[in-house]
């Protein structure tokens, strides 16, 4: 197995990974606290947050922020695979944030699907990042999110599109924070081996060095006083 | 999250200012906002922007079995969503008035005014019709929903193509875009609405209020018109009284309004197919404003994993290799049906005294998962029976082969009991818990 890792790093090449054309637009929605638009390739998610606002008494937890996560699906109204999909990112703004700074309030993330060509779950985390930051919540780390794709012969696709993933083997989205690069969040479907999990991993990791690369440039650019 | 009440000084100041001919946008009487249309990737995928409003569409279409009173027509299905992201106040998955009020009117305004048609949506008479569905999402509420609305859906109808069907004798063929061109719906009309709100009752008209405007107007016209003049729907609400004249000037401004955006659609829709007919992109994100200064795009990018680590693969080889598996109790399948509380973990309670105890025997074993393998294995050596162990410290660690093992398990019930003494009110309240199971 290993024999054969190594011979696909090697065939491939050092740049068989690669990321499709992102781009991000920030605060572009007046209703919401902080908004942003993340565009992978031809995928492209819209996110809104709003908090730290009133809670419902019922919802309330006395000693953090009450976090909720809505993901919009484009054609008719959200399902499991929408619920799985919110408790992942939930899960990984709840750990980035620092909610114990705003006890007994709400946050809401609202996601909207735009258009789907792979990597949704990947992009999803991006926006919501991206929305975190401009609504200017407190922090620990930054999140990204990273998917990638086996296909039959054990090749690794990063950021794969709708067929890609379609044609793979196995999909793994990762969320990894910007402090260590350490993996927060992870989505697997399909099988895969130890050593892939881990190969994927390690390509993740590389690849949120350029998304945090990305996200750095862009509030930069945002907060330059020349365009 | 409840609505922030409008202050009396912001209803006094703005109603001031309708007064004096003023909006606080800097716009006329009769201005719209800018209107921005621009749609996705996919067929019949819109975003309309009037202002800060923001509406995104989107059509789709499956094949069902059609209604029983018109088996030669397809159906149409609008729904009209408030997304929570568009305010504070809308929460997701709620039927709040506004929404059955907005879905009412987008459904007079498209599907009662017969804009589509229909019965060229059959496929088999009676058996199969493709349904048009139309969602329309509220991204962010600046005011007059409707007509940004209205003008989203038209729009996504005017651009979406559904696939073609080819019939031959029984069978139906579905053909995908590569096949067969996907075919666009034949559209009657476009209707389209505008909104008209009225101050002070009705003395003032605004046209294509904003939400601040919308939160003091005492009363709201929509007309939904076509370019051809033809009044489609007509809905008055707030309870105010309007004279003939009013409804008729307004009807009049409408029609101009119309035919304005029913040409802007056509040129958007020309814009988009000019752009799938080059071959070059389209879609939203080629649409991102990049000279604005919160928005940024990146090209391509490839990771190199060439720097000496080379990362997974060592990372694999250098980490401790996974517990072995026989380390852990296998699970013990029981009779079909029965179960235990707190089955499958490892109980450390009392391991120490019991470790003690079986020590004495001396054929015993330290740790009690390897005491399980090993009776287990001694199971199988004497004829592999059906096992039944528990890891409680508690004395049900029997029914083993009763020629061979009862010594020992009487053996085991004797160890047992004397410590048991403590736990018998546990053992009580496990028999208590048993029935809930």
């Amino acid at each position: 197995m290993r024999s054969r890792l190594a011979t696909t790093m090697e065939v491939d090449g050092l740049s068989a990974f690669s990321l499709r054309e992102f781009g991000c637009e920030q605060n572009l929605l007046s209703r919401p606290d902080g908004s942003s638009s993340f565009v992978q390739g031809d995928t492209s998610v819209l996110a809104g947050v709003y908090g730290p606002a009133e809670v419902k008494i019922s919802k309330e937890i006395y000693d953090r922020a009450t976090m909720e996560v809505v993901i919009q699906p484009k054609v008719g109204l959200p399902g499991v695979k929408e619920r799985a999909r919110e408790q992942c990112v939930r899960e990984t703004c709840e750990a980035a944030l620092l909610s114990t700074l705003h006890p007994r309030s709400s946050l809401s993330l609202v996601l909207q699907v735009v258009h789907d060509d792979g990597s949704l779950l990947s992009c999803c985390l991006n926006a919501a990042c991206m929305a975190l930051m401009d609504a200017g919540l407190p922090m620990g780390c930054l999140f990204c999110g990273v998917t990638c794709a086996i296909d039959p012969e054990g090749h690794i696709v990063t950021d794969p599109t709708a067929q890609q993933e379609k044609d793979s083997r196995a999909v793994m989205t990762f969320a990894i924070d910007s402090a260590q690069h350490r993996v927060m969040m992870s989505s697997t479907k399909g099988s895969f081996s130890v050593n892939e999990l881990q190969q994927c991993i390690a390509v993740s990791q590389r690849a949120s060095e350029k998304i945090f690369q990305f996200y750095r440039e862009s509030v930069r650019r945002r907060y330059s006083k020349t365009v | 999250m409840r609505e922030t009440p409008l202050s009396n000084c912001e209803r006094q100041f703005l109603l001031k200012a309708i007064e004096e001919k003023k909006r606080l946008d800097g716009r006329q009487t009769y201005d719209y906002r800018n209107i921005k249309i621009t749609f996705g990737t996919d067929y019949g995928c819109c975003i309309v922007d009037l202002g800060k409003t923001r509406v995104l569409a989107q059509v789709s279409c499956e094949l069902v079995a059609p209604k029983e009173n018109r088996p030669t027509e397809g159906i149409l299905f609008l729904s009209l969503e408030l997304s929570p992201m568009a305010s504070p106040i809308f929460e997701a998955g709620r039927q709040s008035e506004l929404l059955v009020k907005l879905n009412r009117l987008l459904e007079r305004c498209l599907r009662n005014s017969k804009c589509i048609d229909t019965e060229s949506l059959c496929v088999v008479s009676g058996e199969k019709v493709w349904q048009i569905r139309v969602d329309v999402h509220v991204l962010n509420h600046e005011g007059n929903l409707m007509d940004a609305a209205s003008i989203a859906a038209i729009a996504g109808l005017c651009h979406f193509r559904r696939p073609d069907v080819g019939i031959q004798g029984d069978e139906v063929t579905v053909y995908g875009p590569e096949e067969r061109d996907p075919v666009p719906l034949s559209i009657y009309h476009m209707p389209i609405c505008v909104s008209f709100a009225f101050f002070l009752e009705g003395t003032y008209l605004l046209v294509d209020p904003s939400e601040r405007e919308e939160r003091v107007m005492d009363g709201l016209l929509v007309i939904a018109m076509n370019k051809h003049r033809e009044i489609c729907s007509i809905q008055s609400s707030g309870g105010i009284m309007l004279l003939k004249d009013q409804v008729l000037r307004c009807s009049k401004i409408a029609s101009v309004k119309v035919s304005e955006i029913t040409d802007l659609i056509n040129r958007a829709l020309e814009n988009d197919r000019k752009a799938r007919k080059e071959g070059g992109k389209f879609g939203f994100a080629e649409l991102m404003a990049v000279q604005r200064i919160t928005a940024l795009k990146s090209d391509e990018v490839s990771i190199e994993m060439s720097d000496g680590d080379a990362g997974a693969p060592s990372v694999a080889i250098t980490t401790e290799s996974p517990p072995e598996v026989g380390r852990v109790p296998s699970p013990v399948v029981r009779a079909p049906g029965a179960g235990q509380v707190g089955e499958s973990l490892e109980n450390a309670w009392g391991l120490e005294q019991l470790e003690e105890e079986e020590d004495q025997p001396g054929d015993e074993v330290m740790d009690e998962g390897l005491e399980i393998k090993e009776e287990n294995q001694r199971q199988e050596k004497s004829k592999g029976e059906v096992v039944v162990i528990s890891d409680s410290e508690e004395e049900e660690v029997v029914i083993l082969n009763p020629k061979t093992q009862v010594k020992e398990s009487t053996l085991h019930a004797s160890q047992s009991q004397p410590q048991s003494t403590g736990a018998a009110k546990k053992k009580k309240k496990q028999q208590k818990k048993k029935p809930v199971h």
